[in-house]
Formats: C-alpha cells, structure tokens, sequence
C-alpha cells in the first residue's frame, strides 16, 4: 500500500473502496514503528488507532453517514488538547498532564471521522525553531538525520514529510509552522488571526498565535481549512468566514495580481541558495501573469525585536499558572511557603522557557516597559500600518520563508541570538495578524527551502489561489527515509 | 486633614453565570470545588468567554453613580501570584489607554457631601482560602475555587470621606443602590467588600486589604485614624505602607510597605477583544434602569402624602418597596406604608425570616382595605400579619379563625357597654359633666372585646346610651 498520498486521494482512495481506513492506519502505525525511532517526531502514539479506523470502515459499509476525513490519521502537535490524552507541551511542568477536554479544532476534526495517530514534537511550550528545547529530546529532519526539522511544530513536519500520516495540526507564533514546514518541505499554514479557534491551544502568546495545518499540499491546506477554520464560541477572537469552501476556486491562477517582493526578507545574511530560489519562485509567478515589484517594509528590522519582547510578556503570563498546584508533575507541597513551593516546582521548566519567563518579567515592569514593551507595541501596531499600505498596492508579498538553509543540531542551540535571526520572516504575519503559507520550493545539497507568500486579513482564499499556482511549477525529490 | 477613599468590591451575585464560563455565580449553594470548570480553573489550552450579561450590569451602576460609560472598553492582565487566583493573573479593568473601564468619573451625594467615584471596573473574583488545623505549626491552607471567575464591580472613589461616619453612611447608601438596581445581594456573605486608604495630615497614605464586612470597615478606618494620629502626636513618621485588617484582634497588621508593592505587569487581556457599547445599547439599559430611591421617596411623599421619614425607610429597601410597589392602591397608599415600615419591619427583620415569610402583596392590600373599612383594628391587623407571615393563609380565614373580627354588632355591642355602665356609675356620672372623660369608657369597652369594638361605633352608643350628646 502506498503511504505516500495526499489527503484528499486517501479520501478518494477510501471512497472508492481501493483501501480501507484501518489498512491505511494499520500501515501507517508500521511506518510510525518503523522510523520514528530514528526521526523522533512522536511523543505519544494511539495505540487505539487501527480500532478506530475499523469503525469507520464498519460505518462506511452500513451506508451510514461519514465525515469528510474517512478515517485519515493525523498528528497533532502536543500543545492541543485531547480529551483524555496527555498533553505535555514537551515540558517536564505537564509530563503528566492529561487534558479533560476537547480543543476546538479536535472537536470539529472528530466530528469528520479524522483519527488523531498520536501526538507529535515541539520546542517546549512552543518556544523555539529547532524542537531542541523539547524536554524529550529533539526530532530529526527526515531529509538529513543530522540536521534540525525546524521548529517550533517541528515533530508536525516530520511526520507529514515522512510519511507518518496525512495530515498535521501545528500552531504558529512567530512561524512555528511555516519554519519546519520550510526546513522539511512540507506546506505550512498560518491563516488570519482569529479564523482558526485556539480554545484547547495551549497558550504562549495568544494575542499573535494561530493554529495551522501542515500538509503534504495546498489543496490538502484547503481541505484541512474548510474542516477547522470558523467563529467559535468558545474563542471570543474568532472570526465569521461564512463557511468559505477554501477549495472551491484555488487553480483560479494569478493572473494581473500584484505581488510585492519584501526587501528587507533577502537582504543582508541571506543564504546564497535562498536567494536564488526565491528569484526563480518570483520569475515563475511572472511567468503565471503576475506582476511582481520590490517593496521595502522599513519595520521589518524592528519585528524581531518586537517579537520576543510582546511574545515574552504574554508568555511571562500564560505561563505563570504552571505553579504545580493544580496539575503538574508529582512534587510534594509539604514543608514549604507559597512562594519558595513555585520557585521550587518551576525548576523543572527547560531553559528556553526560563529564559523567555525571565525577560517576560523585566520588559513590561513598572519602570522597563516604556522602554521595552510598550516600544514594542509601538512596532508592531507601526509594522501593521506598513503591511496595511502596503497591501493597498499588492495584492500578495513574497519571501524566502526562511532565510538560511536548515542547520545542523547543535549547531545553534547555544546562541540564541542568531537564533532569532532565523525567525526575521516569519514573525511579520503574526505581528499583523496576516495570513502566511509556506510551500516547498526548491533543494540546496539535500535540504529544503520553503518559499513564504503572505495576504491581507481575510484574503486566506486568495492566498492559497497563488500557492497552488506555484505549487504547479514545481517538482521535488522524495524523502530520502 | 483626614482622607479616607475606598475601593469597594460588589459581586454581581443576581447574575446566572460566571465572568468568562458559563459555572454558576451563586457559588454559595455548592460543595467545597464542585462549582468549576477548565475555564474558571485556568487548565492549559482555556480560554475566557466575556458573560455580555455582566458588562451590561456594571454599565448600568456606572449610570446610577453618574459615571461617564465608555464607549469601547477593554480588560486587563493583572499578573501576581496567589494560591486562590487560578491562572496567577487576575482579568480586571485599567483606564492606561484612555478611559476604557466600565465606569469613567462620576459622583454620588452622601447627605449635603459629593463623593467623587473615580472609576467603576468589571473583574473576576479570586477563589476563596480555608485555613485548619489549630496551631500555626500544623496549620494547612486549603483552597475551595468554587467562587473563583465570579463577576466582580470595583467602584473606586476619590479620597473624599473625613470621618468613619461618613464612610458608613455612604456604604449604607451604596448598598441600598445596588440593591435597589437588582444587580447585586448585599446581605450575602461575601457580596460587598472594601479596602480603604487612609491618611491623615502631614502622613501619608496607607492601605488598609482584608476588610470583610462594611461594618468592620468602619471599624478598621476609626482604627487606622487613631493609629495615626498616635503615632503623629509622637513625631513618629507614617510611611507608605499596605496594612491587613485582622478581623479576630480588629487592629491593622503591617504587610508590606511601598518599596515591597507588588508589580502587576499590567498588559491588554488578548483573548478578549474590545466591546464596543453602542450608544443605543447606552440608551437602552437607561431605559431598563429601575427607579432610584430618591426618585421612589419623592414619588411616595407627592403622590400618596406619606410622611417623608416614612418614605425614605420605605424607598431605600429594594424588598419593602417592591412590596409597597405590588401591594398599594391609591387609596391604601399611606395605610401600606405604615403596615410595612411600624409593623413588618419589625417582624422580617433578617435575610432568613425575609426569605421564609408568606406574605404576599395581595394579603397586604386586603389588609390595608380591612383597617379602612373598619373590619379589623389597626391593633388586631398586627396578630393578622404575624399569622400571615408565618403561614401564608388568606386574611379572612385569619380572621376568624383568630376571631380578629371586629365587634360592629350593634346589638352585641350595646349588651356589653350597658355592663361597662353598670360596673362603672362613677365613671359615667363624671362623664356627664366632662365629656373629655368618657375615654376611659371606651377603655373599659375595649377591654371586655380584647380591642376588638369598632371605636367610632362604640363612641356613638355610648354617648347615646348615658345620654350625653
């Protein structure tokens, strides 16, 4: 049986009764056995999987009534919850935290037959580019064992890239989706803030963060979309898309559109490789009719900045209640004075997270914050005006989604600071709120390069117009795993 | 000078659900952690969903305290640590972006004194600490997050009060307001809290948390002047300072002072984007504004000429003057008013006896219409309404089964008063020469009926019966 198919032929494969859900699961759990110990993108594996998919095969035969997935095993990333599940957010706080409910995006995602094969890796609670700081150990990029899968939804990259299932849910904070999507050349989406429900996303920094699928293709993203996206009550951010078919529409072309090309996204630092990739990706979108022109986004050079300033504060908040009181790992309170118990308990946060924490309480106190956070606010309501400008004249922006190539583990880890140079393209969507898609493109020695098209607010459906578009131009290698 | 404000915190207790989760707001009713959620308890991955009920609440005692209404507001993070706060940042109010709090400035008068309000915020109530075990050294902290996420309105006033008793009127009139709008209980415990500031000349300014009734907060600020002025008397300098209010020794403790004030790292709550409150929306919770007291009394003195300190009892209790409001016709009015505040008051003075009482608006109104008619005495109208607040029953089974009724039998009466003649020749003779004497006549008649005679009739017999005119 073929496992590399995307989600929309297993539908039809499953339609057409060529295979069977629990085959399909049954096979992909194999594949799961057989590589993941190697790629490490599972943290946990549903063992009850090929039980389910039975039943859906059952439902499928009794002629009842089906839901649109059929039985395609998903992975979700760790930082969603399933009832009943663990969710560990890769972090010693919640190794044991079992979620007494749904998220949004699982509920809807159930309701259409999908089947969760278990929960994939990530840079503790989500913070970082390269899953190292996952407190379970970091996956492995499948298209070369040394280097990292990007991150922070880097186990979601893996999985898909690798033929460990279909599908894959990430989230996408400063480009927690479309990063590892790049470095594993898979499609990464980030749609417009509030389009997906986050309730059951297990938050870092929720003013900015989105959930978003990572897929195998653009019309797999579209699918995926018509399936999660919505208002939902549960999530007072979310936004009404009157129940766009996201399919519908998307070999539209591109035709007379305008697309912007961000010079500040291949400017200095750029990888040699990138840049030429990125030229032949604008040179086929003219060659589709497009109309592309270089545009300058002054703010840009500030974005990161702004970036882990905003992203500190919030996660300096949403992740003080990890005081071990309520849930957590086993700690005895016994003997201890409120204050000196959190410090205690907080311990068993990786460095990342503490780092991050750390700074999360200096820039926005009494006496920092003029200088730090709320110059920051500044940037990004500052960037959103540019991007807003800016999407007055184009109607997409292009640009490398990352600027280097993949690294290799360890290369980084130690130095942070050039670390957060690798997320220069990517944080610009979520300080606007934005949609972003980044799709595979091209290859330098073996390693992936992602090219990154953003939109305005909304226009999610004409963003995945033009990334199918591209898309169709382009032929890649298999993975080599 | 002496300068006293006050932070009071109301709960929204008439609402059905919590701030951001649809658990229940009347928390009291439930066993210890049975009222919560993934919401209210802040498990990873929730998120808080704005009760629109509750911001309407708060904006319409922003309007009765003549505060300005935003037209967007927005919420808070306010980040500290604290075992009852389940997320360990609080959701609340803060105006650092323009004027965004339910409640802009405004002012309520207290007797002939404006008290500016400051702000008026909407938020959510922490949970609620237990403390056991007999000895410091054994002694656990246990947390019961049932009322946590409960909807919470700080009202926030200028340093406007100068003494304890004008603290305490103004807490009496706030209480009666909030009641009076049907937003909130204050006789629940828990409903109404307070922290004050107080300073006094050449001091400054301190702190007094902890305060867990109003009475007590009269109490705290008498003590905290005291304290000052001691230590002022004695050139000791007052600092800075936050103060608890220990409830058992009813002094002030020292908890921290300025240079340990906590930092809030206030920043904009994003999982709740700004809500906008229409003007129309403005006007429309104008509209459904109940009357205020003072509205109520004038009505009551104007329109029914009842006296004024009978009115002002009357219109400041949300429970005596919607029974007022059911009970009362035009002509019963007055005869109502003095049923509730002589009689009632007297009988249902307590929350529980309020809640277990059987009277009805209809058992008022018959018995209002009884004492005018001359069927019951206004004496035998007190043992009708004990009967009827204890069971409920309809006043004319009261009546007889009380044998209330009044004597108005002519024939009857006029046995009884010839015996009253007979026994008392003394009496009647001085009667005939000072008519001012016969009271004592009707006394003695009224005796005999157990007070029962109707007094007019039993006037007229008598005087025809000695022969006096």
């Amino acid at each position: 049986m073929n496992l590399k198919i995307s989600a929309l032929d297993y539908v039809q494969e499953v339609k057409n009764g060529n295979i069977s859900a629990e085959d399909f699961v049954a096979k992909t759990l194999e594949r799961i056995h057989s590589v993941d110990e190697k790629l490490h993108a599972f943290l946990s594996v549903n063992e009850n999987a090929v039980d389910q998919a039975r039943e859906i095969d059952k439902k499928i035969k009794s002629g009842k009534k089906v839901g649109d997935c059929f039985g395609m095993p998903i992975s979700i990333k760790d930082n969603l919850c399933i009832k009943e599940s663990k969710t560990t957010c890769a972090s010693k706080m919640l190794e044991s935290f079992i979620a007494p409910y749904d998220a949004t995006v699982i509920t809807k995602l159930k309701e259409q037959d999908a089947i969760f094969v278990g929960k994939v890796n990530m840079d503790e609670f989500a913070m970082g580019l390269t899953t190292e700081f996952s407190a379970f150990g970091p996956s492995k990029n499948p298209w070369n064992l040394e280097y990292v899968p990007g991150g922070s939804s880097g186990g979601s990259a893996v999985s898909v890239s690798a033929f460990e299932c279909v599908a894959s849910l990430g989230s996408d904070t400063g480009g927690s989706v479309r990063n590892p999507a790049s470095f594993c050349s898979t499609v990464g989406y980030k749609p417009t803030y509030g389009l997906i429900s986050r309730y059951g996303l297990i938050s870092y920094a929720n003013s900015i963060e989105q959930i978003g699928p990572l897929t195998r293709t653009v019309k797999d993203t579209a699918f995926m979309l018509n399936l999660i996206s919505g208002v939902d009550s549960k999530d007072n951010t979310t936004i009404e898309n009157n129940n766009e078919d996201y399919l519908l529409g998307i070999n539209s072309g591109i035709e007379g559109k305008k697309i912007g090309i961000i010079k500040e996204m291949i400017g200095e630092g750029i990888d040699p490789a990138v840049l030429s990739a990125t030229k032949e990706a604008i040179s086929k979108f003219e060659g589709l009719g497009a109309i592309c022109e270089e545009i300058s986004l002054d703010m840009v050079k500030y974005s990161v900045a702004a970036y882990y300033t905003i992203t500190a504060t919030e996660a300096g908040s949403n992740l003080a209640r990890y005081d071990n009181l309520r849930y957590g790992y086993d700690f005895p309170v016994e003997g201890y004075e409120f204050n000196s118990y959190i410090s205690k308990a907080r311990r068993n946060f990786g460095p990342e997270v503490k780092r991050r924490m750390i700074l999360g309480g200096f820039v926005p106190s009494a006496g920092h914050a003029g200088k730090y956070f709320l110059k920051a606010l500044k940037v990004k309501s500052k960037l959103t005006k540019e991007v807003n400008e800016a999407f007055e004249k184009f109607d997409l922006l292009i640009a490398p989604t990352v600027p280097v190539l993949p690294f290799k583990l360890g290369e980084k880890i130690n130095d942070p600071i050039s670390l957060f140079l690798v997320d220069i393209n990517t944080v610009t969507a979520n300080l606007t709120g934005k949609p972003a898609i980044s799709i595979p493109f091209s290859h330098s020695n073996g390693l992936p390069i992602g090219i990154q098209i953003l939109a305005d607010s909304g226009k999610d459906k004409l963003l995945l117009q033009a990334a199918y578009a591209l898309e169709q131009t382009v032929s890649l290698p298999e993975v080599p795993i | 000078m002496t300068m006293i404000g006050l932070e009071i915190h109301c709960q929204l207790t008439n609402l059905q659900s919590k701030l951001f989760c649809s658990c229940k707001a009347n928390y009291r009713e439930f066993e210890i952690n049975e009222n919560i959620c993934p919401i209210c308890m802040g498990l990873p991955g929730s998120l808080p969903r704005l009760n629109k009920e509750a911001v309407k609440k708060a904006t319409i005692i922003a309007m009765a305290l003549n505060c300005s209404t935003p037209e967007k507001i927005a919420f808070f993070r306010k980040n500290y640590f604290y075992p009852d706060l389940p997320k360990n940042f609080q959701i609340t109010q803060l105006n650092i972006y323009g004027d965004t709090s339910v409640g802009g400035p405004g002012s309520i008068m207290v007797g002939n004194k404006k008290i500016r309000i400051t702000r008026i915020q909407l938020e959510e109530d922490p949970g609620r600490l237990i403390y056991e075990g007999s000895s410091s050294k054994n002694q656990i902290t246990l947390v019961d997050y049932n009322r946590a996420g409960t909807p919470l309105v700080e009202i926030v006033t200028e340093p406007d009060f100068e003494t304890p008793k004008e603290v305490r009127d103004f807490l009496n009139i706030l209480s009666d307001l909030l009641e009076n709008l049907g937003v909130s209980d204050p006789s629940l415990e828990g409903a109404m809290r307070a922290d004050a500031n107080v300073s006094i000349k050449g001091g400054k300014k301190v702190e007094i948390k902890n305060i867990g009734s109003f009475h007590d907060l009269e109490k705290a600020v008498h003590f905290e002047i005291t304290r000052q002025e001691s230590l002022s008397s004695r050139y000791i300098p007052i600092i800075q300072e936050t103060r608890h209010w220990d409830d058992k020794r009813k002094i002030t403790v020292s908890a921290r002072s300025k240079e340990e004030e906590l930092d809030y790292r206030y920043f904009l709550e994003g999982d709740i984007p700004w809500i906008k409150i229409e003007s129309q929306i403005q006007e429309q919770l104008k509209l459904e504004m109940p009357e205020s007291i003072s509205s109520k009394k004038e009505r009551y003195v104007s329109k029914y000429s009842i006296p004024s300190q009978v009115a002002d009892v009357l219109s400041s209790d949300k429970f005596y003057s919607d029974l007022f409001e059911d009970a009362h016709t035009e002509k019963t009015a007055k005869e109502i008013a003095n049923i509730i505040t002589t009689d009632l008051m007297g009988l249902v003075d307590t929350r529980e006896k309020r809640d277990s009482s059987k009277l009805t608006a209809t058992h008022l109104r018959e018995l209002a219409e009884s004492i005018q008619s001359g069927k019951i005495s206004r004496n035998s109208s007190k043992n009708a309404l004990y009967e009827i607040v204890k069971t409920g029953k309809e006043l004319s089974i009261v009546i007889s089964e009380l044998d209330l009724g009044n004597v108005s039998d002519t024939a009857e009466l006029s046995d009884i008063i010839q015996q009253v003649i007979s026994e008392e020749p003394q009496a009647v003779e001085q009667a005939k020469t000072n008519p001012q004497t016969i009271n004592y006549l009707v006394g003695k008649v009224m005796q005999k009926t157990k007070g029962k005679a109707d007094p007019k009739l039993t006037l007229d017999l008598l005087k025809k019966q000695i022969g006096i005119q």
